[in-house]
């Protein structure tokens, strides 16, 4: 019968193709935005990412998130150097400065100063140019992104059409000379600014003057040493809090899903796929089974057991939520591919499909269920009253 | 009161002995059956015929094991459906009963073939084979070159026709027909139970025919008139026909 149950199902093509862009366009919805939160989400943390060199992130203990900057002692990058157990430990600069275009344009953008000895946190690729430049006078590296947004040269010094920014070019951070000497490849920021890297103590120069001027350590550990006892015995020392990569990375998607409304944005929109899904693939694969209801009293009556007519049902469920699942996640996969990422954040783990495939078994499995409850009580006498 | 009128066979195919059903609805109970009595031999035809509500449907659906009565005894073929566990019973009725519906109920995405085969797909014979056996019997109802054709591009009567083909194609001992013309224009439905007649009468094969067609009477052996859930009387076409004149 199982031939007989998909012809049943593929017969009825008005309310096949309904069951199924129902499925797909749930799917697609639920697929879509959760790629999407994801990959805002993970634009929040894109610098730990890009960093892959330190076991420790080292942190004010008020510190909530990656880009909630506390400035520490610079005593402090000794301390943690003394401490035992660490093998490395450098500071770093993080922080919004201005940028003075050439065309007059003030551009707000994320800079990062990385250690001038070790030049370990740079950017993960490297376009033009290399990061040992970043020894030259002035120098900067700059996001190829923003060379071609935000740093594009309007007017440049040569004249002619605007071009993008290009090694050999400069700007002005808080009105002191930076010369692009390479093009970066680095993870969009969560709120999209320009991405310059330079040396830490230039870095310092070009932000304004404060006291404390090292934004976060990062740190390595001996080979063989116990990172928890590392933690505890840098925090006791320093009044520090340490962090390896992963567990900052989940601190700060922490702060951003416990206090700001991003998550119930996105959830209601998840939500709405799937209640899209239930209202109409759900109530149309109910009517399916409703309208086929007199058959499957036929059926009954001829002698078809009830594990032969819930098989039917059951496989008519199973076809349509693969085939409705496979067209759904295939066109947010479309759509992720197609749409730069610079513009949309998105990302789809492996977990996504498993969430919609899910979702959309249980859209199938409820409306199924409901549908053999139905065939399951069918009375076979019933036949006989037309 | 013993109404039977038995034809000359031999073997006895439906015995029903005082057989009730009331259908109980919230404090309402309406009593179908109220103690009806009957007996079908096999090869013959019978009509049960009555006013609507008298309880001809309840009876069949019994006899076909399809519904549980409430009092009476009742052997088919020699054995009580009822008796038998949910499963068994379905099983014997796959074997050996064969439904012609009112509203004939063939699927309308599969081929006539195809639902003509369906009681030998269930019982497990493969498509092939099944539509193979099915299509023998389509010519016998005259639908010999349509096999492949939808239910919907038939008329009704041919759809009747394939409906009996399906019934009879494992070849079941008794062929239980709810209103088979009751759909169909008067000459349509006498030739759809002329062939009933003459596909579905055979050698150990009971036929009960449920109908109101008076034109179709002459069709059967005998004609069980049945009223407020018994039988009243029973007739044969001759007997009916000099009542009549």
């Amino acid at each position: 019968m199982p031939i007989f149950a998909l012809k049943m199902l593929f017969g009825d093509s008005a309310r096949f193709y309904g069951i199924l862009l129902g499925l797909a366009f749930s799917t697609l919805l639920i697929s879509q935005q959760a790629s999407i939160f994801v990959g805002l989400m993970s634009r929040t943390f894109g610098f730990v990412t890009d960093t892959p060199q330190p076991d420790l992130w080292i942190v004010d203990p008020a510190q909530r998130f990656l880009d909630d900057n506390k400035p520490l002692r610079s005593t402090s990058v000794q301390r943690v150097r003394s401490t035992e157990g660490i093998e490395w430990a450098v500071p770093l600069f993080k922080g919004l400065l201005v940028v003075n275009l050439p065309d007059g344009k003030r551009q707000m953008t994320q800079v990062i100063g990385i250690d001038d000895a070790s030049l370990i946190a740079g950017p993960p690729f490297m376009l033009e140019g290399s990061l040992t430049d970043l020894r030259k006078p002035d120098a900067i590296i700059v996001d190829e992104r923003a060379t071609r947004r935000e740093f594009k040269m309007n007017l440049p010094p040569e004249g002619g059409d605007p071009r993008p920014l290009r090694v050999g070019d400069t700007l002005e951070l808080n009105e002191r000379r930076a010369e692009v000497v390479g093009i970066c490849k680095a993870t969009q920021t969560f709120q999209s600014q320009p991405v310059i890297y330079t040396t830490y103590n230039r870095a310092t120069q070009y932000a304004p003057r404060e006291r404390r001027m090292v934004t976060m350590i990062l740190a390595g550990l001996t080979p063989g040493a116990n990172a928890s006892e590392v933690i505890a015995t840098v925090e006791q020392r320093t009044g520090l809090l340490s962090y390896t990569g992963e567990e900052f990375a989940e601190k700060t998607v922490g702060y951003w899903m416990r206090e700001t409304g991003i998550p119930i944005n996105f959830g209601t929109a998840i939500l709405l796929g799937f209640f899209v899904g239930v209202a109409v693939a759900g109530q149309m694969f109910y009517n399916f089974v409703l309208d086929n209801l007199k058959y499957f009293g036929a059926m009954k009556a001829m002698g078809a057991s009830r594990g032969t007519l819930l098989g039917m049902v059951f496989l008519q469920a199973a076809t349509i939520a693969i085939l409705g699942f496979g067209i759904g996640i295939g066109m947010t996969s479309v759509f992720g591919l197609t749409v730069p990422g610079e513009r949309l954040a998105f990302r789809m783990t492996w977990q996504i499909p498993l969430i919609a495939a899910a979702a959309v078994t249980i859209i199938c499995t409820a409306s199924a269920a409901v549908g053999m409850w139905r065939v399951l009580r069918l009375d076979p006498a019933d036949v006989f009253k037309g | 009161m013993n109404h039977q009128m038995t034809p000359s066979t031999t073997e006895i195919a439906v015995r029903a002995s005082g057989v009730e059903k009331v259908y109980v609805s919230g404090d309402t109970n309406v009593v179908a059956l109220r103690g009806a009595d009957l007996e079908v031999h096999t090869g013959e035809i019978v009509m049960l015929v009555g006013p609507s509500g008298c309880g001809k449907t309840s009876l069949i659906s019994i006899i076909a094991g399809l519904l549980a009565r409430d009092g009476g005894s009742l052997e088919v073929m020699g054995k009580d459906p009822q008796a038998l566990s949910g499963e068994a019973r379905t099983a014997w009725r796959l074997r050996n009963v064969g439904f012609v519906f009112q509203q004939f109920n063939l699927i309308p995405t599969l081929t006539i073939a195809e639902n003509a085969a369906i009681p030998l797909i269930l019982q497990g014979m493969d498509r092939r084979s099944a539509c193979a056996q099915a299509c023998e019997l389509l010519q016998r109802v005259g639908l010999a070159g349509r096999e492949r054709s939808s239910p919907a591009r038939l008329s009704g009567g041919q759809q009747q026709r394939v409906a009996i083909a399906r019934a009879l194609v494992n070849a079941p001992k008794i062929l239980v027909c709810d209103e088979p013309t009751s759909a169909l224009d008067g000459m349509t439905g006498l030739r759809v139970m002329e062939l009933v007649a003459q596909v579905g009468r055979m050698p150990g094969r009971a036929v009960i025919v449920v109908s109101h067609d008076e034109r179709i009477y002459h069709l059967a052996d005998r004609i069980i008139h049945m009223d407020d859930g018994r039988i009243d009387r029973i007739e044969t076409p001759a007997s009916l026909r000099s009542t009549h004149a």
